[in-house]
C-alpha cells in the first residue's frame, strides 16, 4: 500500500518510514546534482552562507531535460546517488532531512542518515517521462549558470518513491537483493 | 560514383536522434514484457510495469524516455562509391546533433573539458563518430544516445590467455554485479572480446547496439551469451536494483582476432533504456 506524505518532512514522519515502503510525495523539494553539490560544499568550507536554506529540505538528484510545449519540465528521473556520497554527510549535518536518488549509498552516508534522523528515497531510474508528470511547477533557486544542474525548486504531486534507506539504517537494496540471489 | 549532399546527413542524424530518444522500439518493450511476466519479485514486477508504461508514454507524448539523453554516439558505414559534397562531413554530423537536441527538447549533457572547467557545450556536441568504409554506394547510419549512469559502470581489462573462459566469465559477472542499481537494470550488456585495447571497447559498444534480439551467430558464443545471461540473473539485483530475477535482458558478445599474448575484454553496460535508431542514405 502506498503512503501519501506531504513535504517538508517532520521527524515523526521520518521515523514512521521503513525501508521498502512505497511512498507518494507531495509539496516542494529542491534539486541538485554533481556540480551544485561541489559548489555547496566549497561554500561551506569557506565558512560562507549557502544561497539556499537546507534545514528541513528534501533534495532530488536530477538534471531535467528541457520542457517541451505543454509540459512544466522535460523528462526528470533520478541520477545515480553514489557520486554525491562524498558531499552528503556534510549536507545532512547542516539540516538536510531527505534525499531522492537512485542506487546504494556508502556507509558514511548511511551513518549520517541515522545520526541526523534523515531518510533516503529511491526513485526508479529511466522513468523520467512519467515522473515529470508529477512535477507541477519548476523554478531556478540558485546557480542558474549551471543550466540543467542548477538548483531548482520543484512543486510535486504524488511523486512516486520507495524508502531505500530509513532513519534506522535499514537498506532496501541489501534486503531485497538477498532474497533473490542464487549461489 | 554517387554524390551525396552533407545536408542530407545532417537531416538524417537529427531525425534519428529525436526518434531514438523518444521511441525505445518494439523489441525492447517485448523483452521487458516477458521479463515482467517471469519476474519473481513483486517489487521487481511493479518496476518493470512502470518502465513499460514510461516507454509507452514517452513515445505517445514524443518526450524523452529518460532525462539523460546521453552523449551522441554515431556509427556510420560509408559505401566506398559515395562522395560527400556541400561542406565538412564531420560538421554535418555535429549539426544534426545540435538540431536534434534543440528541437527535440533533449538534455545537453556534454562538457567541453573533462578535467578542468567542465563547461557545458550547450548543444550536446561534439558527437562521438565511428566510421567504416564498406562496398557499395549507400550510407548506413546508426545513432546511440548513450546515458552515463550505465556508461560509468563499464570497464576494460587485458588478460593473459591462461585466465581462460572461466576467468573471462567471472570478470563479466563481477562487472554486472558492481554495476548493480547504478546502471538502471535490467541492463543490456555489450561484451567485446579480442582485438586490441581500443578495438575491444569499440566492439563492446557495437554489441550493445545489436539490441536484445540478435544473438551471436557463432554457436559457441551464442551458448556463452545464454550462460552469462543466466548467471547474471542469479545475482538477485533485479529491476532498478530493488531485488529480483531480472537483472540483465541480454548479454551480447562481439569477438575479434587478437594477439598471442592476450585476451582483451571490454564490457559496455547499457541501462534498460537502451536507445538507438538507424537509417540509410
Amino acid at each position: 500500500m502506498e503512503k501519501k506524505i506531504q513535504l517538508p518532512l517532520d521527524e515523526e514522519t521520518i521515523l514512521s518510514l521503513h525501508a521498502g515502503d512505497t511512498v507518494l510525495l507531495s509539496g516542494t523539494l529542491i534539486t541538485g546534482r554533481d556540480a551544485a553539490h561541489l559548489r555547496l560544499i566549497q561554500t561551506l568550507e569557506k565558512g560562507e552562507d549557502l544561497p539556499i536554506e537546507l534545514k528541513g529540505e528534501v533534495i532530488y538528484y536530477v538534471g531535467p531535460a528541457p520542457a517541451s510545449p505543454n509540459h512544466f519540465v522535460g523528462s526528470a528521473g533520478p541520477t545515480s546517488s553514489y557520486r554525491m556520497d562524498p558531499f552528503t554527510p556534510t549536507l545532512l549535518d547542516v539540516g538536510l532531512k531527505g534525499i531522492i536518488g537512485k542506487g546504494d549509498r556508502s556507509q558514511r552516508v548511511i551513518d549520517a542518515l541515522v545520526r541526523n534522523k534523515a531518510v533516503y528515497f529511491a526513485a526508479i531510474g529511466g522513468l523520467g517521462a512519467l515522473i515529470a508528470q508529477t512535477i507541477t511547477k519548476s523554478e531556478v533557486l540558485a546557480y542558474a549558470d549551471l543550466g540543467t544542474e542548477a538548483i531548482h525548486r520543484f512543486w510535486i504531486e504524488d511523486f512516486p518513491v520507495v524508502v531505500a534507506i530509513d532513519a534506522y539504517g535499514n537498506n532496501l537494496y541489501q534486503i531485497e537483493q538477498a532474497k533473490y540471489r542464487k549461489e | 560514383m554517387r554524390i551525396l549532399q552533407t545536408s542530407l546527413l545532417t537531416q538524417k542524424v537529427k531525425e534519428l536522434f529525436i526518434e531514438a530518444n523518444v521511441d525505445i522500439g518494439p523489441s525492447l518493450v517485448d523483452r521487458l514484457r516477458s521479463a515482467m511476466e517471469a519476474e519473481a519479485s513483486p517489487i521487481g514486477k511493479n518496476v518493470l510495469a512502470k518502465i513499460i508504461a514510461n516507454d509507452e508514454y514517452a513515445k505517445r507524448e514524443k518526450i524523452a524516455i529518460c532525462q539523460d539523453t546521453g552523449v551522441s554516439v554515431v556509427f556510420i558505414d560509408i559505401g566506398q562509391d559515395v562522395h560527400f559534397d556541400g561542406g565538412d562531413f564531420n560538421e554535418a554530423i555535429h549539426e544534426g546533433v545540435r538540431q536534434a537536441y534543440k528541437e527535440g527538447y533533449l538534455r545537453k549533457s556534454v562538457v567541453s573539458d573533462p578535467l578542468f572547467d567542465r563547461k557545458n557545450t550547450q548543444d550536446n556536441t561534439p558527437a562521438i563518430i565511428h566510421l567504416r568504409i564498406i562496398p557499395g554506394n549507400e550510407v548506413l547510419i546508426k545513432v546511440m544516445p548513450k546515458g552515463f549512469g550505465s556508461e560509468n559502470m563499464s570497464t576494460l581489462k587485458l588478460f593473459a590467455p591462461s585466465v581462460g573462459i572461466e576467468g573471462v566469465k567471472r570478470f563479466i559477472i563481477e562487472t554486472i554485479e558492481k554495476a548493480g542499481p547504478n546502471a538502471c537494470p535490467p541492463m543490456i550488456v555489450g561484451v567485446g572480446i579480442g582485438g586490441t585495447f581500443e578495438q575491444a571497447a569499440l566492439i563492446a559498444k557495437r554489441a550493445v547496439l545489436r539490441g536484445p534480439d540478435h544473438p551471436n551467430l557463432d554457436p559457441r558464443y551464442y551458448e556463452l551469451e545464454k550462460e552469462l545471461l543466466d548467471l547474471a540473473n542469479r545475482l538477485g539485483i533485479g529491476p532498478a536494483g530493488m531485488g529480483g530475477s531480472t537483472t540483465v535482458l541480454a548479454v551480447n558478445i562481439e569477438h575479434h582476432p587478437t594477439h598471442i599474448a592476450s585476451i582483451p575484454v571490454a564490457i559496455n553496460i547499457s541501462c534498460h533504456a537502451s536507445r538507438h535508431a538507424e537509417g540509410v542514405l
